[in-house]
């Protein structure tokens, strides 16, 4: 087996037993890189000098007996999350020369827990996207077939996994973005609880709905990550103030009389003939696990897509106000103020953000608000109730990760709504706050992956990775290898 | 036709936090551009506010301290628009949620006391600064400012006139200031004020059409510009015009208000609530515990000050204006000081020297008990009041202490009969003419003999004892 192919479990361990070096390991990893990162881009950045001094230094730390969980796991970061000197473009024209002064919370974890950054991953420009096309340097392809997307926005990081350039990942779920590539890629994508995971240094997108989680090559590997990047934060207000469990405990606990909802609005209209018989086979392997299938009904789930694409393009309309030209990213002089900011903005965003700022500044603007912003909040909260509602009866819900497997490159980047239907099993999730993990659960007869989604109750992210732990071993898609 | 205005205010107050709004940055005013910023102040992709406790505080003891709601839930909100000084493209400010609503400052006008409604208190965070002087043809961007934290207080349209405007804004800066959350400072921009003006026909119910002034950074300009634009109003609506909505910038050079922006071209300002912050619950306990911390203000003040030490409302009001004012002359009190005589040299002598160098009671020199030592010399009878003024003058520029001052320069009054005796004698002997025409019946002359006899002595001379014995000699004569 090569070093590359290790999970983040297996490779500790074998760094811990001395049998491979962090520098191996890293060295390794781009070599993986230098063979099919030209079929598959997933990086934006590659940080190979300094990986290999950050592998150096876990070597002398583990000379020095000093053992951290990460130390020397060479990691990819999606490129919307800043680190400190390495450069943070969020796939965008406007950051192309942006490098940080600061380092974010989850990756200032990651560093203090002794990792190697193997590079900053491609997403759709700013997270906004569905398949990684949106991204001013170029699309990321599927490991499992380049002539197909590898899902997004977070599908640099989903692919780079699928395709061993790094052990594990972090992406960003605004509506999808972890789960949705993951799914496409065959590989593990968690997001957690809104509030589980400081979002300082995520560039936002939509600040309600965005959160960070790990996409990795199994569960155990999630938990590992969740482990290290939860956690109230004082930089970020809406981090939850509360005690963070050791999630890999969840891993191989007994799941034998837990109830699954299996909600009725998911499984009508629109999904893939395979991805559905994939998932209803999932349930079953479940059920044989001793959990039990109970339908249950999200009512609202029909408002959620539109609900969903008037908040974000709110929020993410303001978010996106302070690249303005005038104190970093790019600058397009002007003939005046007015025309430079027209200008700058113009050549900086690429076309599915400058949509998503004119829907959201429309939806803001007064006389719109109310039935617009305002109502969109009031739908929110009803499928936050029925969420609730359901979680009342069962201790988790499944569902197909995404409709339709991974579609082909091109396919939907002139029909922005089909993009937006690509995430319509993933969105409620967003929108009522909860956690929600994609594990593989088959392929189609084209080889494609499908994913199962278990959603959890608020911080109740252990009973998700319980039970995707539980199917995961006694299912083991997660050992399909894919050939490039 | 009889108008009258009617007025509403807002006010900016900075508040006297040692770090910024929403991240630990400085608030310190006058330093070097750009200095006190952050990723967080600077608006760097990625960052988060988080709220300073501190300025909640504040806003809820000034809330407290003009009879205002506290909420028990109140939101920010981000209110948007472009700006270079505005680092993030929008400003974090309160809409919906307030912190405090439904207050109201009493002020006095031609001894009539005025209810002013106040409409809420709002907490946000300042911009920066556009520097356009020596930059060529660029404009500099200064960001130390940017997200200082700002109180908007916003009144009800209850004032009617710019003098009623000038009292309710000093009355809030005494206040502020009185309660140690602004500084109060107009100049320096940290006490800021737009007001809402229209006029209407007297006895008319609904309100005219209004515009909104800018830019009035002293109380002097704010009665200026108001006067100005409520004849400005009066006038178009004479001549058969109207009032266009609109915001006007005051012109303090020309003295004049101009049009800065209409209604149309107002910002569409596209509030929501700042997903970036949990909402603010404020319980009963954290009120209390602010209530707790509160000084006594200017109005009980007042009142005790009168019931208390006996002192006309006039004295009482100027006294209480400004919480050091008041702080020194209980202090004078308290050592020993005749309430009376403490309030007459504190807004005679003391004021005086102040304004001539433009000085605070804070920076002055002269301490309270050195007042009240004074005055025990002028009890005792050691030095005359005419005297004291001198060593007032002395304590004030020195510090010294009035005992000290006596003894060095030997103004111990003269009560001794016997020498005084002789000094009258040499008076009346130096003008015969005068003591002639005294009695002849011109017996105003007694003034010039006291004068003279004072002159004599160096105003040593205890005048009691002096004028007894003129009176005595002159009438024996």
């Amino acid at each position: 087996m090569e070093l590359y192919s290790l999970t983040l479990e297996e490779a500790r361990k074998a760094i811990d037993r001395g049998e491979i070096s962090p520098v191996e390991l890293a060295e390794a990893v781009f070599k993986r890189i230098d063979t099919v990162e030209d079929k598959i881009h997933s990086f934006i950045t590659v940080n190979r000098d300094n990986a290999l001094a950050q592998a150096r230094q876990a070597e002398q730390h583990i000379r020095q007996d000093i053992k951290h969980p990460l130390s020397g796991i060479p990691l990819a970061i999606k490129d919307n999350i800043c680190t400190e000197g390495v450069r943070t473009t969020c796939s965008s024209k406007m950051l192309e020369n942006f490098v940080p002064p600061y380092e974010s919370t989850v990756t200032k974890k990651l560093r203090d827990q002794g990792y190697v950054l193997t590079g900053k991953t491609n997403l759709d420009e700013f997270a906004m996207g569905s398949s990684t096309e949106n991204s001013a340097f170029g699309p990321t392809r599927n490991p499992w077939d380049i002539t197909r997307v590898p899902g997004g926005s977070s599908g640099g990081s989903a692919a780079a996994v699928a395709a061993d350039m790094c052990i594990a990942a972090l992406g960003s779920d605004t509506g999808g973005s972890i789960r949705q590539p993951a799914s496409f890629c065959g590989v593990v994508g968690l997001k957690p609880t809104y509030g589980r995971v400081s979002r300082y240094g995520l560039v936002a997108f939509a600040s309600s709905l965005d959160q960070i989680g790990p996409i990795t090559k199994n569960v155990k590997d999630a938990a590992i990550l969740l482990n290290i990047i939860s956690g109230r934060d004082l930089c970020d207000s809406t981090s939850a103030n509360l005690p963070v469990p050791d999630f890999t405990s969840a891993a191989g606990k007994d799941i034998k009389g837990m109830k699954l909802g299996i909600p009725k609005e998911y499984f009508i209209k629109g999904i893939a003939y395979e991805v559905g018989s994939s998932v209803r086979q999932a349930i079953k392997q479940l059920e044989s696990l001793g959990a039990v299938p109970v339908e249950i009904s999200l009512p609202h789930t029909d408002y959620a897509v539109a609900a969903y694409y008037i908040l974000a393009t709110s929020e993410a309309s303001s978010n996106l106000a302070r690249y303005d030209g005038v104190k970093y990213g790019l600058r397009v002089e002007g003939e005046d103020l007015i025309d430079m900011y027209m200008r700058t903005r113009e050549a900086g965003f690429g076309a599915e953000v400058k949509r998503r700022i004119i829907l959201g500044t429309y939806a803001l603007s007064s006389g719109y608000y109310d039935a617009y912003y305002k109502k969109a909040q009031q739908v929110r909260t009803l499928i936050k109730q029925d969420f609730e509602k359901a979680f009342e009866k069962v201790d988790a819900i499944v569902t197909p990760t995404s409709p339709v497997p991974a579609f082909r490159a091109g396919e939907k980047t002139d029909d922005p709504l089909q993009m937006y239907l690509a995430d319509i099993f993933t969105i409620s999730v967003n929108l009522a706050g909860v956690p929600g993990i994609s594990i593989p659960c088959g392929f189609t007869s084209e080889n494609l992956p499908v994913g199962l989604q278990i959603i959890g109750k608020h911080f109740d992210e252990e009973s998700i990775l319980k039970i995707a732990y539980a199917y995961e071993q006694s299912a083991d898609w997660h050992k399909m290898k894919l050939e490039l | 036709m009889q108008y009258e205005a009617v007025i509403g205010l807002e006010i900016h107050a900075q508040l006297l936090t040692e770090s910024k709004m929403f991240c630990g940055c400085s608030t310190k005013f006058g330093s070097e551009p750009n200095s006190q910023t952050c990723p967080v102040c600077i608006g760097m992709p990625g960052v988060l506010p988080v709220t300073n406790k501190k300025a909640i505080e504040y806003v809820i003891k000034t809330g407290l301290a003009v009879n205002c709601d506290i909420a028990p839930y109140s939101r920010f909100a981000r209110k948007n628009y472009f700006y270079p000084d505005l680092p993030k493209g929008y400003q974090i400010s309160q809409y919906e949620l307030p912190l405090c609503g439904h207050g109201f400052i009493e002020i006095n006008i031609d001894s009539e006391t005025r209810k002013i409604g106040l409409t809420r208190i709002h907490l946000e965070e300042d911009a920066g600064k556009n520097i356009h002087e020596g930059a060529g043809n660029y404009s500099f961007v200064d960001l130390n400012r940017a997200g200082t934290p700002l109180m908007e207080i916003v009144s009800e349209p209850d004032i009617r006139t710019p003098q009623e405007a000038v009292e309710f804004m000093k009355k809030l800066r005494s206040l502020v200031r009185y309660i140690s959350v602004c500084d109060g400072n107009m100049e320096q921009g940290s006490l800021r004020c737009d007001a809402n003006v229209s006029v209407r026909p007297v006895g008319q119910k609904e309100l005219g059409t209004k515009t909104e002034i800018k830019n009035m950074n002293s109380f002097r300009f704010v009665e200026k510009a108001l006067d100005y634009e409520i004849k400005r109003q009066i006038k178009i609506l004479r001549e058969g015009g109207k009032i266009i909505q609109e915001t006007r910038l005051w012109d303090s050079d020309r003295g004049i208000t101009e049009s800065m922006r209409s209604k149309e071209e107002a910002h569409d300002y596209r509030y929501f609530p700042e997903p970036d912050l949990v909402p603010v619950e404020v319980d009963d306990a954290w009120i209390e515990r602010i209530q707790a911390q509160l000084v006594e203000l200017p109005d009980s003040k007042r009142k005790r000050f009168s019931s208390q030490y006996g002192l006309p409302e006039h004295d009482a009001a100027l006294l209480t204006s400004e919480r050091a004012m008041a702080e020194w002359f209980e202090k004078a009190v308290d050592l020993g000081g005749d309430p009376k005589a403490v309030s007459n040299w504190m807004m005679g002598e003391l004021m005086r020297l102040l304004n001539e160098e433009n000085r605070q009671i804070e920076e002055c020199s002269l301490k309270p008990g050195q007042l009240a030592g004074l005055l025990n010399l002028i009890d005792q009878g050691t030095i005359s009041g005419k005297i004291a003024k001198t060593v007032f003058e002395e304590m004030y520029r020195t510090g010294m202490d009035a005992a000290a001052i006596v003894k060095e320069k030997g103004l111990v009054q003269v009560s001794d009969e016997s020498e005084i005796e002789k000094v009258i004698d040499e008076v009346l002997a130096k003008n015969p003419g005068e003591v002639e025409r005294f009695r002849g019946g011109e017996e105003k002359l007694m003034g010039f003999f006291v004068g003279q006899a004072m002159k004599m002595t160096k105003g040593k001379a205890n005048p009691k004892v002096l004028n007894e014995l003129l009176k005595k000699k002159l009438g024996n004569l």
